[in-house]
């Protein structure tokens, strides 16, 4: 067979293994360690250390790798939505407005259900991204850096508003936990809507050529027959409820969205069908490397894995930035 | 058959397009000409349904452009923009499979990809296949975005100013698989054009707008004539015949 006959080139399929690879040694050093100094082969062999290990080492790692596979995801999406390299869910105010609608549920209706809570904030992102497409169409496209700009001014003015609210009503705590994204109080019963989170996602993989084909513009998408405003309805729909899982779960992860499409588009172009899951695995892998790094760096206390990402997703992203475009092949 | 009857379009207050009624017969190539702003990419675009029709109506067969589903109109016409900025990273042969879309909705069979194959030859991009599209040139593009088109494998093919970008060797190659793609592929195209000279030398038929009106229509052969070209452009044209050709001078 010809080589460029195949449907996935080979470098596509060796990073899927490779990656594999390092996300089962991830997993393994993620159970491995935790507060309690106990090394993974005792753990297993006392009744009460199984459970330990189950109820939360176990969690702990599940939760990291979803957030940060979900998030990759929905930042894919955006940039095609917004045909966009720059913006992800934490620059263009999904987040922000998740966060301002899980405030308002929790202070108009504070006994309401988890379900109701994913509704509204599920409900204010998609909203709140909706803006700022919309927003950003008439920004000149010979200008692409302006559209993350205004997603971050855009995003600021809505925290800032959110953070006022929760200011006067003494609920700075809570806001702070949604904004900053770590995984230490991840505990078996308080991490499954992760999973939901990493379903989108998947559902996200059915409609990869439709997204690739929106990201080539309004009139390519047209010409090809595609119905441009349920994909992007779609699109939407998928980003709002990752991102609200992910703040209402672990808390925001900026960056995930950004630097994770980026160096896999960089190796592998943006055809969604063949970089979902690179994009996806990468996500996984680069969180629950932070989260694992963040347990370490200062053991036994921790840094958020938020924060650790944000750190290295910067210099990783100037990085990308001013590095040397990658061919093909 | 392209059917165009009373179409008319307004920018605000500014009339673009003046009660336009046209028909194009099935097969050929159709030249769509005219000078700046006299609303040939308006026309298009109406034709090609990417701006919604204020009045009138168009019809590809039995396809009215305003009722019909997005993606049945997809297996009738193919369109190619005149500004189509990718900033994907897309292989070639990527990009020309998205072509095949309307036909497989997301599942490619073989028929698909033999598809793909006969276009990546067809338009000389063999070489090329695996290469991202933000690293090619805009010649390139032009073609990678054609042969995209042609894998779309319609009847009716809109191309809007496809020579832009393309020196003169392309420009030339894309005209002649254009005939071809009339004469042995039995394909209907509209083509908007900027130089005369290339309509005169592969269109069959020649549509020029002025002013949001029809200012003349005909035969290629009919239509090159001194006074029609003048009257259009508002210049003094001259045309000569050079091996059997007719040409027009208006560079100087």
């Amino acid at each position: 067979m010809h080589p460029s006959t195949r449907r996935f080139p080979s470098t596509t399929i060796r990073w899927s293994i490779g990656l594999t690879g390092l996300l089962a040694g991830l997993i393994l050093t993620s159970f491995a360690i935790g507060a309690a100094n106990i090394g993974l082969l005792d753990l297993l062999q006392t009744p009460e250390g199984l459970e330990l290990f189950l109820i939360s080492r176990v969690p702990r790692t599940l939760a990291a790798f979803l957030a940060g596979a979900s998030l990759a995801v929905a930042g894919v999406i955006m940039q095609m939505l917004a045909r966009n390299r720059f913006v992800e869910p934490a620059t263009a105010g999904s987040a922000e407005c998740a966060a301002l609608g899980l405030l308002a549920v929790t202070m108009l209706m504070p006994t309401s259900s988890i379900f109701l809570k994913m509704i509204v904030s599920s409900g204010a992102a998609f909203a709140g991204t909706a803006v700022f497409l919309a927003l950003v169409q008439r920004l000149p496209p010979s200008q692409p850096l302006l559209v993350p700009l205004t997603g971050i001014v855009y995003g600021s003015v809505i925290a800032a508003i959110t953070t006022f609210i929760a200011y006067e009503n003494d609920l700075i705590q809570y806001l702070s936990i949604w904004m900053n994204g770590e995984f230490s109080g991840v505990l078996q019963g308080r991490y499954e809507l992760l999973w939901a989170a990493g379903l989108v996602a998947l559902v996200a993989y059915l409609y990869a050529d439709r997204f690739t084909i929106a990201g080539l513009g309004r009139d390519a998408a047209t010409g090809l027959g595609l119905n441009y405003r349920q994909v992007l309805i779609i699109g939407l729909s998928i980003v709002a409820l990752i991102t609200s899982f992910t703040v209402i779960t672990v808390g925001m992860l900026p960056f995930v969205g950004l630097v994770v499409p980026n160096i896999v588009s960089r190796f592998h172009g943006d055809n969604a069908r063949r970089t979902l899951p690179l994009v996806a695995l990468l996500g996984g892998i680069l969180v629950l490397a932070s989260d694992i790094a963040g347990r370490l760096l200062r053991y036994p206390y921790e840094i958020p894995a938020g924060t650790v990402f944000g750190v290295v997703g910067t210099g990783v992203f100037l990085w990308l930035l001013f590095a040397r475009p990658v061919h093909a092949r | 058959m392209i059917t165009i009857e009373n179409v008319s379009f307004r920018h605000g207050k500014a009339p673009v397009l003046k009660d336009i009624s046209l028909t194009i017969e099935k097969g050929g190539i159709t030249a769509l000409i005219g000078p700046n702003g006299a609303g040939k990419s308006t026309l298009f675009a109406l034709m090609a349904r990417l701006l919604p029709l204020q009045t009138g109506r168009i019809t590809f067969d039995e396809l009215d452009v305003r009722q019909s589903p997005s993606r049945e109109l997809a297996l009738k016409l193919a369109i190619l923009r005149q500004i189509t900025s990718i900033a994907s990273r897309i292989t070639v042969r990527e990009m020309i499979g998205f072509g095949r879309f309307p036909h497989h909705r997301g599942r490619p069979g073989n028929h698909d990809r033999e598809k793909v194959g006969e276009a990546l030859e067809m338009f000389d991009l063999g070489d090329l296949s695996g290469r991202f599209i933000d690293e090619l040139s805009g010649g390139q593009r032009q073609r990678v975005l054609v042969a995209m088109a042609y894998a779309q494998d319609t009847d009716y093919l809109l191309l809007d100013e496809p020579l832009n970008n393309l020196d003169m060797h392309y420009a030339r190659d894309l005209m002649k698989q254009l005939r071809s793609l009339a004469d042995t592929h039995g394909k209907t195209i509209v083509v908007v054009l900027h130089e005369i000279n290339y309509a005169a030398a592969y269109a069959d038929r020649i549509i020029a707008l002025k002013d949001g009106t029809v200012a003349a229509q005909g035969k290629t052969a009919d239509f090159m004539t001194e006074k029609t070209l003048s009257a259009i452009y508002n210049m003094e044209v001259r045309i000569r015949e050079l091996d059997g050709k007719l040409i027009a001078l208006h560079h100087a």
